[in-house]
């Protein structure tokens, strides 16, 4: 056998992306809210997906973990079909959400919160990085979770999945309602968490927010994704991407 | 010595009697709590549920021969794996739905499993006999307290006490709160909510069964057992607040004292006067007592 056909890990194939959606089509009841998406995030890289309201940005999200119980298409995580499975069981593949508006449980403190998800791989941080990297948390561990400020919540929400040791993260509008400098400090975050090399696949509608952290864009409208461009692409799309979120 | 003109041994006397129903009140509304909670099921059968474990109990003595504390461990054990039954075979297919469908749904199911023991056993009563280490009394000086009696409060005390402790203080506890809350966002933490549905079910059935092996040496043992005491924990249920786990426990010994006290005061109204708090709080606070406001 030739030397060559031995694969070194520089001549090797692109890996399996993390993440591959084909013709993903969702339903809530009679309404048909994703119309064949497709999709893929690569390890290690920030996906955003920008969007109207109502354009499907957070059915993508939660189709592709599952909770919408009707769907259709591929769904395919680190090589493997999903679209059959139950949440649960997609989730444990080494998804860590971070729900629209937050998703904090009212009836658990914070350090409940940050409790609950149960460890689905090894490699997550310690409770105690955790609060290193958060102090707020820290002093505010006993808490109701809901009695913490917007952006703590926020901060809850990212660290409780960090802690469970999923690597590839949904983020669903963290910016959502949240003041400036919370905003800045969230897209903080998230560049550590690149540099940490965990994949993202982002939810906005603050063009400015995603446009500072993504690595590619995909606009979505109408239940599908109508166009995806490269970070170094961004400025020739400057003038359609005003037109598709405008309002 | 008198407290508005009744002896205080006649007003302590229907306190205690008002604790022994309260006791029953509290097991049986936490369980509907916690069921309502997970499955936003009201669950209707809990009546059957409480009948049958107090049939299990007679069965295992007099089918059996097996003594009180065997009954006491197989009876819940027998109603909870009967609710597991009824939870995956029927309220599963129905959560999607209105609450309207699962109110329907275990209403039916009680009517059949009332039907059914009434046709297999009858509409008498089955004796049942105190176990003879709770015959007599204890004379606690301000009141006399039959030992059985006195056991049920301290059962139902502990049982209460332990399942408040199991879902406030540990981790399956947070995982059973966080699903009450929010059922999609913790399956999608990799928690397996249909488990935990099925098991909030179990532990319902089984308090009622649990409730029901309690009652069996007190109450007549019949099929019908369970329907009139339903309606009255349904009272109880709304008072406290629907889904309040704590709110369920406190209103039970609560509404039961009430009951007892009203027996003293004004007998006429001791059979409706659950009701008219229920009615006072629905006017004056619709979420109940230790509900959250919507």
């Amino acid at each position: 056998m030739p030397k060559s056909a031995v694969p070194t890990w520089g001549e090797r194939p692109m890996p399996d992306p993390v993440l591959s959606v084909t013709d993903l089509h969702a339903w809530y009841g009679e309404s048909h809210v994703l119309h064949g998406v497709t999709l893929d995030l690569k390890e290690g890289e920030t996906l955003a997906i920008l969007g109207r309201n109502g354009a499907g940005k957070t059915s993508t999200l939660r189709a592709i973990m599952g909770v919408i119980p009707r769907r259709s298409g591929s769904v395919k995580i680190h090589g493997r079909e999903t679209i059959r499975q139950k949440s649960h069981a997609i989730a444990r593949l080494g998804l860590a959400y971070v729900p629209e508006e937050r998703g904090i449980f009212a009836s658990l403190t914070a350090q409940e919160n940050l409790l609950l998800p149960p460890v689905i791989s090894p490699g997550g941080l310690a409770i105690e990085e955790i609060y290193e990297l958060f102090p707020n948390l820290a002093e505010r561990r006993n808490s109701p979770g809901t009695r913490l400020s917007g952006g703590e919540q926020q901060m809850l929400a990212i660290a409780r999945v960090l802690r469970a040791g999923g690597r590839t993260i949904f983020l669903d509008e963290p910016t959502e309602g949240l003041a400036p400098v919370i905003v800045e400090r969230i897209a903080e975050v998230v560049a550590m968490l690149k540099t940490r090399g965990y994949s993202m696949l982002l939810v906005e509608q603050n063009l400015a927010f995603a446009q500072a952290v993504a690595d590619r864009t995909c606009v979505m409208e109408h239940g599908h994704i109508i166009e995806t461009f490269t970070a170094a692409d961004a400025d020739s799309h400057a003038a359609s991407l005003q037109n598709h979120l405008g309002v | 010595m008198e407290i508005f003109g009744f002896p205080p041994q006649l007003i302590l006397g229907q306190v205690l009697i008002g604790l022994i129903n309260g006791s029953f009140y509290a097991l049986l509304s936490l369980g509907l709590a916690i069921i309502f909670g997970l499955l936003r099921v009201i669950n209707f059968a809990h009546g059957a549920l409480y009948m049958m474990g107090a049939f299990a109990a007679w069965m295992t003595q007099a089918w059996l021969g097996l003594n009180f504390w065997a009954a006491l461990v197989i009876a819940p054990l027998a109603v909870g794996l009967f609710g597991l039954v009824v939870e995956r075979a029927f309220l599963r297919s129905i959560y999607h739905l209105d609450h309207l469908y699962g109110l329907l749904l275990t209403f039916g199911i009680a009517l059949l499993i009332e039907g059914m023991y009434r046709y297999w056993f009858g509409a008498a009563g089955k004796p049942f006999t105190t176990p003879d280490v709770f015959r007599g009394i204890w004379d606690l000086g301000f009141v006399i307290v039959p030992k059985y009696r006195g056991f049920v409060v301290l059962a139902s005390l502990v049982t209460c006490l332990a399942v408040w402790l199991l879902i406030e203080r540990t981790r399956l506890g947070s995982y059973l709160r966080a699903a009450t809350e929010n059922p999609d966002l913790v399956s999608c933490f990799g928690i397996n909510v249909s488990l935990l549905t099925a098991s909030a079910y179990v532990l319902g059935a089984a308090l009622a069964g649990l409730s029901g092996v309690l009652a069996a040496p007190i109450y007549q043992v019949t099929p019908l057992m369970g329907t009139n005491l339903i309606i009255v924990v349904f009272a109880v249920v709304v008072t406290g607040g629907m889904g309040s786990l704590s709110g369920a426990i406190i209103t039970g010994y609560g509404m039961g004292v009430i009951e007892g006290l009203t027996k003293v005061f004004y007998p006429a109204a001791s059979s409706v006067v659950i009701f008219v708090v229920m009615a006072l709080m629905l006017l004056l606070r619709p979420a109940g007592l230790f509900g959250k406001e919507a």
